[in-house]
């Protein structure tokens, strides 16, 4: 086994002008230009992206799953977060 | 631990997919590592048999074509083995199991690539039954794989048309081509349907397979369905399949076919194909090779690090 | 048989190089040092098969005997290929393929480059279709020249052994004979006089960043581009060429 294995990297594709980047998978690369690179023809042979973001594997931060439920449920139930919680009359037009 | 997997459990029946931090079973993430890089394993030695053929092809639109699908193979490869390395194993450590004959791939690419027609068949019959072992993976209980899967048979769908393409071709050409055809079916056919893996009866990892969402449908049950495709396509060749028990089963709604010859591949998968060594000795050459090439671009990018960082700090 | 016209020549030239450098490129398809390299190196290979189509189209138009793009590059035998010598040599290492490929690189830039101000409209138009692929080419090949001569010890070695190797097959790439020279004149080709000027200047640039020593050796060969070749192109034909040959008049 090597040490010096390339490091890996996520990959985030902007599919056309005015869309986010999207997360698309990973591979590995020595550097940041070659990962762009890599990408490019890895993730965009065919037309795939406009713009590329790369980053380094390990600079990225996760939240922990088994604290999903403390992060995320609390958000279940907010329903006054959401426009069909108001009750309108009909006929007022879109609002 | 109990009380983890039946949650674990609850979520699979629920359709709801597995991520890579998420809890999971020991012996759920062993059969996907092991799944997913036999998988991996197969596309980049798959690249083999077809590359064979890139410099001979016969046109330059054939050259291209076929280019460019074995191009996607190395994609796919990577794209596994990104899937696989989600689950805590590097792509070395990966490519060492296939290096050393721990790991396994793919048995159909243990076969020799012996005239042009073979690209053809390769891409009819071998991408063929590999698009029906691959489609529902793409809803594999595991979100990266099921992912890579999404992407893989996206891409896979020109593969088979080249292939096909290439014995239409054939089918009307001078009669050294369509023996070149005939000749090709003959020889692939049998390994393809080998493809599926053992009969369900004799298949040891497909019960907790399904029940893990990994498989959605039994070897047989795939086998039969290619069969059935291939029995009806070969006819638009002008060819035929060379099996004497074909024929269909209007009871079953079904062809039924002849019996497969489990100890031939029980030998390939043990090593004892035609070209088992050539294979594994491509792969291991080309990364032996090419090491002082991984080298040098990591000594590089850590030169330029350190020139950076002394630079920054004489500029502050 | 007539001599071929100066622009058909001037045509096949280039679509010979770049389709025997495909040709070669192609060999280290399922072979590359890591995936991702394998993958990039086959997009050249694509690349520039697909620019060889498109000019060989457009020499099979320009002859106007009914061959097409296959016959061109399927049915010659080696005295009538017109590529340099540089694209035919054998692939080696990654790092001779490399160099090989900057050096190559280079020149079709700087070549698309002019080409693109062609008198002729139909060459014109191949070169502003594909310098956005040599665009890359040249900055993928320059990088590498750089990360494998500043890499470490033994990947400066092999880099520098690939740059003496092949340093006496670039002079070919700038040097003008008498079909250059009367399709100069007429607008039509690349000023190679002015081609050589720039790629001295990237060739040595690169080098240098590259910790690689320039060589100094003058002595140049050439005869690719009058259809005399290395021993090399005879085998890659043979294997390029192998089943239109063994079946003639066939389909594929």
């Amino acid at each position: 086994m090597e040490k010096n294995n390339w490091p890996l990297w996520e990959i985030f594709v902007r599919s056309r002008s005015g869309l986010h980047h999207k997360h698309v998978g990973s591979l590995h690369a020595a550097d940041a230009a070659m990962a762009i690179e890599n990408a490019r023809d890895v993730y965009t042979r065919r037309n795939e992206g406009v713009s590329l973001w790369v980053v380094e594997s390990q600079h990225i931060t996760a939240s922990n799953p088994s604290e999903g439920e403390a992060l995320f449920d609390p958000a279940n139930d907010k329903v006054y977060r959401h426009p069909t919680f108001y009750d309108l009359p009909d006929g007022i037009g879109h609002m | 631990m109990q009380h983890l997997e039946e949650k674990f459990q609850a979520k699979i029946d629920a359709e709801i997919k597995i991520e890579p931090k998420d809890w999971m079973p020991e012996r759920y993430r062993k059969t996907l590592i092991r799944q997913i890089s036999q998988h991996a394993h197969s596309e980049i030695v798959g690249m083999l048999p077809e590359g064979n053929w890139i410099t001979r092809a016969p046109s330059l639109r054939r050259k291209l074509a076929l280019l460019a699908k074995v191009q996607d193979e190395a994609g796919h490869g990577l794209y596994l083995y990104s899937a696989c390395e989600t689950l805590g194993v590097s792509r070395d450590e990966l490519l060492e199991q296939l290096h050393t004959g721990e790991a396994k791939y793919s048995s159909i690419f243990n076969y020799p690539t012996l005239t042009w027609a073979d690209m053809g068949v390769v891409g009819w019959l071998v991408d063929g039954a590999a698009i029906m072992n691959q489609v529902p993976l793409c809803r594999c209980s595991y979100g990266p794989y099921a992912r890579a899967m999404v992407r893989v048979c996206k891409e896979e769908s020109f593969h088979q048309r080249q292939g096909y393409e290439i014995l239409l071709t054939l089918s009307k050409g001078t009669e050294a081509q369509k023996r070149m055809l005939q000749d090709a079916i003959d020889r692939w056919w049998w390994p393809a349907l080998m493809m599926f893996g053992p009969s369900d009866k004799d298949s040891k990892h497909t019960l907790q397979s399904m029940k893990w969402k990994i498989k959605r449908f039994t070897n047989d049950e795939l086998r039969q369905k290619f069969v059935d495709v291939c029995a009806e396509q070969v006819k638009l060749l002008n060819a035929t399949l060379p099996d004497p028990d074909l024929k269909w089963n209007e009871e079953r709604g079904h062809y039924d076919f002849g019996a497969i010859n489990w100890e031939e591949f029980w030998q390939v998968v043990k090593g004892n194909g035609p070209c088992n060594k050539e294979r594994v000795e491509a792969r291991r050459k080309a990364y032996a090779e090419g090491a002082w090439v991984r080298e040098a671009a990591m000594a590089h990018a850590e030169k330029r690090r350190q020139r950076q960082a002394t630079a920054t700090a004489q500029s502050a | 048989m007539n001599p071929p016209t100066p622009l058909f020549s001037y045509i096949l030239r280039q679509a010979d190089n770049v389709l025997i450098l495909g040709q070669r490129l192609s060999e280290w398809c399922g072979h590359g040092p890591i995936l991702e390299q394998d993958i990039a190196l086959t997009n050249f290979a694509l690349d520039l098969i697909g620019q060889a189509r498109s000019l060989y189209q457009y020499a099979a138009e320009v002859e106007g005997k009914g061959r097409s793009e296959d016959d061109l590059a399927y049915l010659r035998d080696g005295f009538d290929f017109y590529n340099v010598l540089l694209v035919e040599l054998p692939k080696g290492d990654f790092g001779h393929t490399m160099t090989r490929q900057f050096f190559f690189d280079a020149y079709n830039y700087y070549f698309y480059q002019q080409l693109q101000k062609s008198s002729d409209p139909t060459l014109a138009a191949i070169a502003e279709k594909s310098i956005k692929e040599v665009t890359y080419h040249l900055r993928y090949s320059s990088e590498w020249m750089i990360r494998l001569g500043d890499g470490t010890e033994e990947s400066h070695r092999r880099m520098q052994t690939a740059v003496d190797a092949l340093w006496a097959y670039t002079g070919e790439l700038y040097t003008p004979d008498a079909i250059d020279q009367e399709l100069l004149a007429a607008g039509i080709a690349v000023d190679l006089g002015r081609l050589q000027q720039h790629w001295q200047q990237r060739v040595r640039e690169i080098l240098t960043a590259a910790t690689l020593d320039i060589p100094t050796e003058t002595w140049m060969q050439k005869g690719g581009k009058q259809g005399r070749h290395t021993e090399h192109l005879g085998y890659v034909l043979a294997e390029m060429q192998y089943l239109q040959r063994t079946y003639p008049n066939s389909e594929w």
